[in-house]
């Protein structure tokens, strides 16, 4: 209480709150939303799990659909090949936007304004209509360069085991989130001068770069290493569209044949997610408190 | 960020081609005319509901000051479900009030009527679904905007007797309406780009641009296809284009108004 309330009454004693008639009805109006939304969003969980741990033939309650969940057909390798897809933008997107947030801040500040602009883009272009592009510009390799290198790099691209053209597909939808966690970071601290001192003190840029900015930005990195992670794992639409089998894609598979598994893979794979963005909501936290004291 | 660019520039290159052929006019008619339209009305209702319930939501927490265990619930939680589209989220909703959902069958066995006439694979029950990621959503981006309303305007407008409509009307209202328009636009483009949802609820039995494009894509039979999924997506961007501009027309004015 103290802490949200002690900036904005500050000034003020803080009297008893103004009696309005208003104010009661209020509080009834507000109880309603929580509860009708409350409920809006728990049923659906709640549900799922009802459904996933019901036993159909005796009643009861049963744990057969998730026990069955890692020896189902196909489950390891698209789930291997998610995480590894994960792991790889994670990587890429920061080897990229991490010296541009850097560039940005310490000497191209005009730039900032077009760069926020530019990484804001993959959040309002539909990823369907990037994906359509993608697609064409794929076309080109046997339309247009066939038996020369290009095209067999465009092939090496899209190789089912390990789609790469997937990695950076995802590098440009994963933007916003990732130049929006740095860019937070970047602003709580300090860096130009940070930068400046170890510069003086006769520090090479690399080691700049990984003895002073990255230690700085660590909770950053993370937030968007998490936000990363849970978007390449839940994200479906450009897997299916261009043909490769990943996680999501998987679960739509199976669940025809095996409803209640779907549901069951569903709800872990929500687990999983909410637990890497509680894990930054933890994080945030802790920065805040630790900023604040 | 060089290969970025160069990956995304290349978009408008290829749907280039498309310009001078039928597939521009093909999609401005019959059945991709309704898909448009289908995804405009869903995205727009959605998107108005969603903004209104999210930013009562986003009132009713940020009004309990005694409660702050509830709001920073609400708040995590709500980060967490805005990023809860896609699969998940559909079979979540098909065990609960799909055909053999958990909801389903517990009306149907205590009170014999199932859910009537509602289909989870109709517009109604797409709308339903998005709901639930856009309502959160909308929560995210509107806290802040709210939590920059100081408490001293209220009170400053208590003092000099201004009723509670007097004040939305002359001091919250015109501060808020920019964010909330903006917030609402997300909404929008967030809805109308939906698509794996859309694909695992219902097929494709719902006029809808993106399920469309996604037929067009893999359909091997109709000859020309791959350029009307072209054509499909370049409307998409185009539609999107249109709305950003009006939100930044508006942003524009509002700011005039507020100087």
């Amino acid at each position: 209480m103290t802490t949200l309330t002690g900036v904005a009454g500050a000034g003020s004693v803080a009297p008893e709150t103004p009696v309005r008639r208003g104010r009661r009805r209020a509080g009834a109006w507000r109880f309603v939303i929580l509860v009708v939304l409350g409920l809006y969003f728990l049923i659906p969980i709640g549900a799922s799990v009802v459904f996933t741990v019901r036993d159909r033939g005796r009643g009861g309650v049963t744990l057969e659909h998730y026990a069955a969940i890692p020896g189902a057909e196909g489950f390891a390798d698209a789930f291997t090949r998610s995480l590894l897809l994960a792991g790889l933008t994670v990587v890429l997107a920061l080897a990229l936007m991490v010296p541009t947030v850097l560039l940005v801040e310490l000497r191209l500040r005009r730039l900032r304004t077009a760069v926020e602009l530019l990484t804001l883009m993959p959040l309002v272009l539909p990823p369907i209509a990037l994906v359509v592009g993608v697609r064409s510009v794929l076309a080109w390799a046997p339309d247009y360069f066939l038996n020369t290198p290009l095209a067999e790099a465009f092939f090496a691209l899209q190789e089912p085991a390990l789609p790469w053209i997937l990695v950076f597909v995802y590098v440009i939808l994963a933007l916003p989130f990732v130049y929006r966690a740095l860019d937070a970071g970047v602003r709580g601290a300090d860096l130009s001068t940070l930068t400046e001192a170890a510069r003086n003190l006769g520090a090479s840029w690399p080691r700049v770069l990984f003895s002073v900015v990255l230690p700085v930005l660590r909770t950053s990195v993370l937030n968007a290493s998490f936000i990363t992670i849970a978007l390449v794992l839940g994200e479906f639409t450009v897997a299916a569209i261009l043909g490769f089998e990943t996680f999501p894609t998987w679960i739509v598979r199976i669940s025809g044949s095996l409803p209640q598994l779907s549901v069951a893979v569903s709800v872990l794979s929500l687990l999983v997610t909410w637990m890497l963005l509680l894990l930054i909501s933890a994080l945030d936290r802790r920065r805040g408190t630790k900023e604040s004291s | 960020m060089l290969a970025v660019e160069a990956f995304r520039a290349t978009d408008p290159a290829t749907f280039e081609e498309t310009w001078s052929t039928d597939s521009i006019v093909a999609i401005t008619g019959g059945a991709y005319r309704r898909a448009y339209l289908g995804s405009l009305q869903l995205s727009v209702i959605t998107a108005v509901i969603g903004g209104v319930l999210g930013l009562a939501l986003a009132i009713a927490i940020l009004q309990t000051r005694r409660n702050l265990l509830l709001r920073r619930l609400v708040l995590t939680a709500s980060g967490v479900l805005a990023n809860f589209g896609g699969i998940p989220l559909a079979f979540a909703f098909l065990a609960t009030i799909g055909t053999q959902g958990v909801v389903t069958v517990l009306l149907q066995d205590t009170l014999g009527l199932g859910l009537g006439e509602f289909r989870l694979a109709s517009m109604t029950g797409l709308a339903l679904v998005y709901l639930y990621f856009l309502i959160p959503l909308m929560v995210l981006t509107i806290t802040p905007a709210l939590e920059a309303l100081r408490p001293q305007w209220r009170e400053a407008a208590d003092n000099l007797g201004a009723s509670g409509w007097q004040y939305w009307r002359y001091v919250g209202g015109p501060v808020l309406a920019p964010p909330v328009i903006g917030a609402t636009m997300l909404l929008f483009a967030s809805a109308f780009a939906a698509y794996a949802t859309a694909r695992a609820l219902v097929g494709s039995s719902v006029p809808l641009v993106t399920l469309q494009i996604a037929n067009a894509l893999s359909s091997n039979v109709v000859v020309g296809s791959e350029n009307l999924g072209k054509a499909l997506a370049l409307g998409m961007v185009a539609l999107i284009g249109l709305v950003m501009a009006f939100y930044a027309w508006v942003q524009r004015r509002t700011q005039r108004w507020l100087q």
